[in-house]
């Protein structure tokens, strides 16, 4: 029964969060700095796990498919398209959901035990829209570019990778990356990071909002939000896969 | 000038304000007293609708501010400033950008005019060459102030402070309690004042209401506090050894 209590109220929520800003220069500066908070301090991890992840993809398609039968040429194939299809979109989301979420979690859970949300209320400030729609904006604009980062810091990890293992060579891993290229599944994957990406910021907003206490139920909710997260990524990726993929 | 009429307010079945009604005159420094824990924060929440009542009238200049839309209520809201018992500063903005805050929010005012009225708030709270720290950089009692500042930024037609000098030194007590007062009359606000300090009662006490146990326990001015026969106030009021003293001299005094 508690979860129906919880979808209703993080809908109410979203009514708030969506409704017409007060003052649009503000909420625009707002907007650049958690793009900048939210997103490009998120760049260098995003690009170290995708070379290693990009590598041990490789090693691995390497070490498991050294077949004569089978075609170098698979290689590059497979890293490119894993890393499209679930890494650079579901995996690197679900880290962003530990590393962003709980951020977000936080702040606006401190910021609703120290009585900074009420204070914006009683200003006459939508408090919901005002902290809760930039980080929407933010992380929703910034996934698919972190996705694209996260492919291309990928497959050079491979390249990087691959060569070592004596299996591949360059040459072919650079064919493979070129063979069958499927648009399609880039799309998908966009479509994908941008869902990711508003449960990214919403559900942990969602629960710091909420938060009723002190700073002790501040941390419960930043794990309580990251855990929610994660499941949700989960399951919407296999909801999309059946939509997109039939 | 805001009236309540008999206002409950409870949590998971536990009655923390009973039945409580009074007057809040416009241009009077109107104080809360009561013990901690009798319910003096909770009911500035509610006369502000940060907290739902489940019974009762809250009339800010006869607006039932319980029966306001929510985009009534944002415009009623844009004329209160308050201070919360913890200062609640934005974290994430340092000291004269938190003053400003209401300014950028709802004014169309210059930013060089911004400027000067966040100095001429900060220069009446009695803090200088604070502008660019940050909440967490400053003392509690400097919180306060800056709070403060920020609450009368936009000219408030109501003030509400919850214990605006718990934590400030005697000096600087009198003077927040000084500067309340002076708005208070200057604009002709109607302002809220929850306080234990008494103190603040002797010197701004227009109109007292004291509460206890979320009951209201006595209403009067800050003469008549001292002579009241009400046990509990008295109890309130005459709690430090020194305060008892006194009464006692005095008592023997028009006994003789
Ligand atoms: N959100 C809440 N949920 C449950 N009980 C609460 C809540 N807020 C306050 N209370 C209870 O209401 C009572 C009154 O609290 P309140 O904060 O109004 O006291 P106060 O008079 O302001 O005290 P102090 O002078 O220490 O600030 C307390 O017993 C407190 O436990
Ligand atoms: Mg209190």
């Amino acid at each position: 029964m508690r979860i129906f209590n919880e979808i209703g109220s993080y809908f109410l929520l979203m009514f708030r969060v969506f409704s017409k800003p007060e003052k649009g220069r503000i909420y625009w500066r707002q907007l650049l700095l958690e793009i900048e908070k939210l997103g490009i301090q998120s760049i260098g991890i995003v690009a170290i796990i995708s070379v290693f992840m990009g590598g041990i993809i490789t090693l691995q398609l390497t070490y498991n498919m050294s077949n004569p039968l089978m075609p170098t040429y698979l290689i590059g194939l497979g890293n490119r398209d894993t890393l499209i299809l679930e890494f650079s979109c579901t995996v690197l989301s679900l880290m962003l959901a530990g590393k962003v979420g709980s951020n977000i979690a936080s702040e606006i859970g401190s910021m609703q035990v120290t009585e900074q949300i009420d204070s914006l209320e009683l200003m006459g400030v939508n408090s919901a829209s005002f902290l809760i729609l930039p980080k929407i904006i933010a992380v929703v604009f910034i996934s698919p570019i972190l996705f694209v980062l996260s492919v291309f810091c990928g497959i050079i990890g491979g390249l990087i990778a691959g060569p070592i293992s004596g299996i591949v060579t360059v040459a072919q891993y650079m064919d493979g990356i070129k063979t069958m290229f499927v648009p399609f599944y880039v799309g998908f994957s966009i479509i994908k990071t941008l869902v990711f990406g508003f449960l990214i910021a919403s559900v942990p907003a969602y629960w710091g909002y909420n938060v009723q206490g002190g700073a002790l139920e501040v941390g419960h909710a930043s794990t309580r939000a990251v855990v929610n997260t994660s499941i949700l990524i989960l399951f919407f990726d296999l909801i999309l896969t059946q939509l997109l993929f039939k | 000038m805001i009236e309540i009429k008999n206002i409950r307010k409870s949590f998971e079945n536990r009655e923390i304000l009973k039945d409580i009604s009074t007057v809040f005159e416009k241009g009077k420094t109107n104080l809360i007293i009561g013990q901690s824990g009798s319910g003096k924060t909770v009911l500035l929440k509610s006369i502000v609708r940060l907290l739902e009542v489940e019974e009762g009238e809250i009339l800010f200049d006869g607006r039932d501010i319980r029966k306001m839309s929510f985009s009534v209520l944002k415009k009623l809201r844009q004329e209160m400033g308050m201070v919360f018992q913890g200062g609640a500063l934005f974290d994430s903005m340092n000291v004269a950008e938190n003053v400003r805050f209401p300014m950028d929010m709802f004014t169309k005012m210059t930013n060089g005019e911004k400027n000067m009225h966040v100095d001429f708030c900060l220069d009446r709270v009695n803090i200088k060459g604070a502008h660019h720290l940050f909440p967490s950089e400053i003392s509690g009692g400097m919180r306060k102030r800056v709070a403060i500042a920020r609450a009368i930024a936009l000219n408030p037609k109501y003030l509400f402070c919850d214990e605006p000098n718990s934590g400030l030194d005697p000096v600087t007590s009198i003077l927040i309690d000084n500067l309340i007062k002076e708005i208070t009359v200057e604009f002709d606000i109607t302002t809220l004042i929850n306080t234990h300090d008494m103190n603040s009662v002797m010197e701004i006490g227009d109109n007292i209401l004291f509460i206890s146990e979320g009951e209201k326990g006595w209403e009067g001015n800050s003469t008549q506090v001292l002579f009241t026969r009400n046990k509990k106030l008295n109890e309130f009021v005459f709690a430090s050894p020194l305060s008892k003293r006194i009464r006692e001299l005095k008592q023997r005094e028009d006994d003789e």
